[in-house]
C-alpha cells in the first residue's frame, strides 16, 4: 500500500541549458582514475601496486576502518600511477585501460533465492557497497548494521535535474533486481519515491513500497521523503541509494559482473548541446569537455549547481556523479548591483527583482555571490525552503556553537549537507550552510559515533 | 562607470594585506562594495546564489520609509504654518519641513555611520549594513524640535550600548532606533513630551502649540477637533514620521510584498491591539479607554511602530509561531501601556522594547515544542519495539 507525499514549501530554480532527452555514448578513453576523495570519511589502503594488472571488479583499495568495504576497478588494464598528495595521501589510482574489457566473474544468481549474508557478500566483494549510504551522517553504510529501512528517491527536483526514469529506461530489469537485492538487507521496507509522471514506468517494481512525491525542490531530496514516511530517530540507521546505483547492483546479480556505467546529464548554459551521455565510472572527461563545453569563463560542477563540487576539465568521472553542470563564472563587478527593483536577470526568493513577474523564465545564473557574507539578520527565509519539522536556523547556530546536545535535540540526525543547498542559495547573509552541517555531522561522528 | 572601477582598483592594494593603509581596509571595502557588488564568487556550497543581500534588504526598508519621510517633512511645514495662519504652497511647506528634518537625518547618519566605521576599523571586521535603516528610523520617531546634539547623543547611546557592545549588527537584543528614542525620552523628557515640541518653533512663538492626540487624551480632553480622516492621512502633530497611516501603509505594502518584513508580526500586532482596545471600550471610564478601539490603530506611533520597528528581524522572535505570539503581545501591551500610564501615553515604544527582551524566551518555548515532539516520537518507537 503506497501513500503519496506532497511537500509544500520549496523553490524550483529554472536554469537555461536543460539536457535533451537523448543519450550519446562517448568514446571510451584509455585513461581512468578512481579517487578516494570521492568517498567521505574513508581512509584508503591500497590492494594493488603500480604496474599491476586488474580486471573489471578487482579491488584497488579498501577502507582501513572497515576492511570489507572494497573499491574496485571500473575497467581492465594496468595500474599506471598512484597519485599522492601531501602526507602521501592517496589522491587517485590511475588505470590505463586495455581494449579487452575483462570482467571478474562474481557469479550470476537469482537474487530472490539468496539470503541476507549472501547478498551482502556479493555486494561487498564486487565493490558495489559504497553505493549504500547511511543516514545519519551521510557516510558509506556499515556492513555490520541492519538498517530500519532503505530509501531511494527517483524523483529529482534539483536545478537541471537528471530524469531518472529516462536514464533507467533500458535498465529496468537491472533496477528491479537491485531493489530485490536491497530488500534482503533490511528488516523494514525498501521505499521508492517517484514522480507521478513515472508511475507507469515503476509500476512493475515488486519489492518496494512506492509512493508518489509532488512538490518543489527539495521534494526530490530523499531526506524530506524519509521525514514524511519514516523519520530517523536517535539511534536509527537508514540507508539510501541512488536509483542509477540500484541498477548497477541489480546488473551484478543478473550477470555476475560489476559494470559501473552511468548515464549523466551534461547540462547548463555553458554546454553546446546539453544532453545525456553514457559514461564509465572513473573515465577521463577531457575529451568530452573538449567537444561540449563552450569557450569562455565557465565553471564545471560535478553534480547539480546547489550541491555539487567544482571540477576541472582534467577530472575523471567521480564515483557518485549523475549530472555535470556547466555555468558561467561570476567574477565581475556590478555597479550599484544591490539596488532593488532593477532588472529581472537574477532569481530571488524576495521580490526585490522583477523576476516574480516572469515565473516561466529560465535564468542564466552565474557563480557571483551577489553580495558578501554578513551577520545573520533576516529570519524566516530558511524555513521557506526547508520543508521538514526541523528549525534550520537554530540547527545551524547550534552547529556553529558546537552544542552537541542541542544538535541532537534539534534533529541533526535527520539532515545531510545536500538538504541545505537551497538554504545556501536563499539566505541573505551568504552563510555556507552545507559546510556548517558537514562540520556538525563530523562532530557527531566523533562524539557520539 | 569603468573609470570609477579603475580608480578603486588602483588604490585597492594599499588596503589589502601588506598595504600601508591595511588598518582602514573595512572603511575602504565598505565604500567599494557599496559602489560595486564585488566580484566574489562562490567557493564551497551552492554554486549559485540568490540575488538578495543585506544591502538590498536594508535599502528596501529605507525605500519603504521614504513616503513617511516626505510626508513628515510636509507635515512639519503644515503644522507650523497652519497655526500662524499663513497659507503657503505645497512646495513651500515641504521646503520648510526639509530645512527642519534633513539636518536631523544628516546628524543621525553622520554620527551613527561614523561609529559603525570606527568599530569596524578597530575590530577589523566589515561594516554591516544594519545602520542604513536605523539611521533613517531615528529622526522619524523624534519630535521635530529635538535639539540636534540630543539626537546625536541618543544615536551614540543606541549604537554603542544597544548594538556594538553585543557584537554589532545581528547580535543586539533591543531595537537600536527605539533604544535611541527611549534614551532621549528618559534623559530629556521636556524635549520629548508636552505641547511645545511637536510643532516647529512652538517654544518660540506663543501662538503655536501642539500636543499629540494621545497627550491630549491622557490629560482628559477629547480629540473631537480632529477628524478620523485627519488621523489617517496624518494632518496631526506627532513625531516626524509617525503621523500618516496612509504613508506607513504604503511602506508596509512594499515590505510585505517584497517579503522583507514579516506580515505575521504586523497582523498579529493589529489583532493584539484590537483585542485590548475592545476590552477597554467595554470597561471605559475615561476618554482614553473610551477611544474607539480602531482609532487606537491610527493615532500615535502604533502603525509606524508595528510596521518598521516590531518587524526588525534581529530583535523580534525568529520562529514563525514565535512571531505570532510576539506580535500579539506587542499590540496588546502597546494599548495597555497607552491607556494605563497617563504620564507616558506613547506605549508602543515600551511594548516593543519589552517584547524584544522576551522574544528569545518565546522562541525558546516554541523550539522546545519541536524538541519534545522529536523525543515523543522516539519514545513511541521504543515502546513498540
Amino acid at each position: 500500500m503506497s501513500k503519496d507525499i506532497h511537500i509544500k514549501r520549496g523553490l524550483n530554480i529554472p536554469l537555461q541549458g536543460e539536457s535533451d532527452k537523448k543519450i550519446t555514448s562517448s568514446k571510451s578513453p584509455n585513461k581512468f582514475a578512481i579517487q578516494p576523495t570521492d568517498f567521505y570519511g574513508v581512509t584508503p589502503k591500497l590492494s594493488v601496486k603500480a604496474e599491476g594488472t586488474v580486471a573489471i571488479g578487482d579491488a584497488l583499495f579498501f577502507d582501513k576502518n572497515q576492511e570489507r568495504v572494497k573499491f574496485t576497478s571500473p575497467v581492465s588494464g594496468t595500474i599506471a600511477n598512484i597519485k599522492r598528495g601531501a602526507k602521501r595521501k592517496i589522491l587517485a589510482v590511475e588505470i590505463l585501460a586495455d581494449t579487452k574489457d575483462t570482467f571478474k566473474d562474481f557469479g550470476k544468481a537469482d537474487v530472490a533465492s539468496l539470503n541476507r549474508d549472501q547478498v551482502k557478500d556479493k555486494i561487498l566483494i564486487s565493490g558495489c557497497w559504497p553505493y549504500l549510504m547511511q543516514r545519519p551522517y551521510d557516510v558509506i553504510a556499515n556492513p555490520n548494521d541492519t538498517p530500519k529501512a532503505i530509501f531511494i528517491s527517483a524523483y529529482n527536483t534539483a536545478p537541471l535535474a537528471t530524469d531518472y526514469a529516462f536514464i533507467l529506461k533500458d535498465k529496468k530489469e537491472a533496477f528491479a533486481a537491485g531493489i530485490t537485492a536491497l530488500s534482503k538487507l533490511t528488516d523494514g521496507s525498501v521505499n521508492l519515491g517517484i514522480s507521478s509522471k513515472d508511475a507507469d514506468f515503476f509500476s512493475a517494481i515488486a519489492d518496494a513500497n512506492i509512493y508518489q512525491v509532488t512538490g518543489k525542490h527539495p521534494a526530490g531530496n530523499v531526506s524530506f521523503q524519509i521525514a514524511k514516511v519514516n523519520p530517523i530517530n536517535q539511534g536509527d540507521k537508514v540507508w539510501v541509494v541512488n536509483p542509477q546505483d540500484v541498477a548497477i547492483i541489480g546488473h551484478l546479480f543478473l550477470t555476475g559482473h560489476y559494470k559501473p556505467e552511468r548515464t549523466i546529464a551534461l547540462a547548463g548554459s555553458g554546454v553546446k548541446e546539453p544532453q545525456y551521455y553514457s559514461l564509465k565510472s572513473g573515465q577521463d572527461l577531457n575529451d568530452l569537455f573538449k567537444n561540449t563545453v563552450k569557450k569562455g569563463n565557465y565553471r564545471i560542477i560535478s553534480g547539480d549547481v546547489l550541491t555539487g563540487t567544482k571540477i576541472t576539465k582534467e577530472t575523471c568521472l567521480p564515483f557518485y556523479t549523475n549530472s555535470i553542470s556547466v555555468i558561467p563564472e561570476g567574477d565581475h563587478y556590478e555597479f550599484l548591483g544591490w539596488h532593488p527593483f532593477i532588472g529581472n536577470h537574477k532569481l530571488s526568493l524576495s521580490r526585490t527583482f522583477f523576476s516574480w513577474l516572469t515565473p516561466n523564465k529560465k535564468y542564466d545564473l552565474d557563480t557571483n555571490l551577489n553580495g558578501e557574507e554578513r551577520a545573520l539578520v533576516v529570519t524566516g527565509e530558511m524555513e521557506q525552503v526547508f520543508p521538514m519539522d526541523v528549525y534550520p536556523l537554530q540547527l545551524l547556530k547550534a552547529a556553529m556553537a558546537n552544542e552537541i546536545e542541542k544538535l541532537e535535540n534539534l534533529g541533526i540526525y535527520e539532515v545531510v549537507p545536500e538538504d541545505f543547498g537551497l538554504i545556501d542559495f536563499t539566505n541573505t547573509s551568504k552563510l555556507e550552510a552545507q559546510e556548517i552541517i558537514r562540520y556538525a555531522l563530523d562532530i557527531m561522528i566523533k562524539e557520539v559515533g | 562607470m569603468k573609470f570609477l572601477r579603475k580608480a578603486l582598483d588602483t588604490i585597492k592594494p594599499k588596503f589589502e594585506s601588506g598595504g600601508k593603509l591595511k588598518k582602514y581596509a573595512p572603511a575602504f571595502f565598505a565604500i567599494d562594495s557599496f559602489l560595486f557588488v564585488p566580484n566574489r564568487t562562490t567557493k564551497n556550497g551552492a554554486h549559485i546564489r540568490d540575488g538578495v543581500d543585506l544591502k538590498r534588504v536594508m535599502y528596501t526598508v529605507v525605500l519603504a520609509l521614504l513616503p513617511a519621510l516626505f510626508f513628515g517633512m510636509w507635515n512639519v511645514g503644515y503644522q507650523h504654518f497652519s497655526q500662524i495662519g499663513s497659507d503657503l504652497s505645497f512646495w513651500n511647506l515641504l521646503a520648510y519641513g526639509a530645512s527642519k528634518v534633513l539636518p536631523m537625518v544628516i546628524v543621525s547618519y553622520g554620527v551613527g555611520l561614523g561609529i559603525e566605521f570606527l568599530f569596524a576599523i578597530k575590530r577589523g571586521h566589515e561594516v554591516n549594513e544594519g545602520y542604513l535603516v536605523t539611521g533613517m528610523l531615528i529622526p522619524l520617531i523624534m519630535p521635530v524640535e529635538l535639539p540636534l546634539w540630543m539626537l546625536a547623543l541618543a544615536v551614540i547611546f543606541a549604537v554603542v550600548l544597544g548594538k556594538e557592545v553585543f557584537g554589532g549588527t545581528g547580535m543586539n537584543i533591543l531595537n537600536p532606533a527605539l533604544l535611541a528614542r527611549a534614551f532621549a525620552f528618559f534623559s530629556y523628557a521636556p524635549y520629548m513630551s508636552g505641547d511645545k515640541v511637536w510643532v516647529a518653533d512652538a517654544a518660540k512663538v506663543d501662538a503655536i502649540s501642539g500636543e499629540t492626540l494621545l497627550g491630549h487624551l491622557a490629560t482628559g480632553h477629547d480629540i473631537a477637533s480632529h477628524s478620523v480622516m485627519d488621523m489617517f492621512m496624518g494632518y496631526i502633530p506627532g513625531s516626524i514620521g509617525e503621523t500618516s497611516v496612509l504613508m506607513i501603509l504604503i511602506g508596509a505594502a512594499l515590505l510585505i510584498f517584497t517579503g522583507v518584513a514579516s506580515w505575521r508580526i504586523m497582523l498579529s500586532s493589529v489583532i493584539g491591539a484590537s483585542v485590548m482596545g475592545l476590552i477597554f471600550n467595554v470597561l471605559a471610564v475615561n476618554p482614553l479607554m473610551a477611544l474607539p478601539w480602531w482609532q487606537h490603530l491610527i493615532i500615535g506611533g502604533f502603525a509606524f511602530g508595528i510596521v518598521f520597528m516590531a518587524t526588525d528581524p534581529v530583535s523580534s522572535a525568529q520562529t514563525t509561531k514565535g512571531k505570532w505570539i510576539y506580535g500579539f503581545f506587542v499590540g496588546f501591551l502597546a494599548i495597555m501601556i497607552r491607556v494605563f500610564n497617563s504620564a507616558y501615553p506613547e506605549g508602543v515604544m515600551m511594548a516593543i522594547l519589552l517584547m524584544n527582551v522576551f522574544a528569545p524566551t518565546i522562541d525558546h518555548y516554541v523550539i522546545q515544542g519541536n524538541v519534545k515532539r522529536r523525543k515523543k516520537r522516539l519514545k513511541k518507537i521504543a515502546k513498540t519495539a
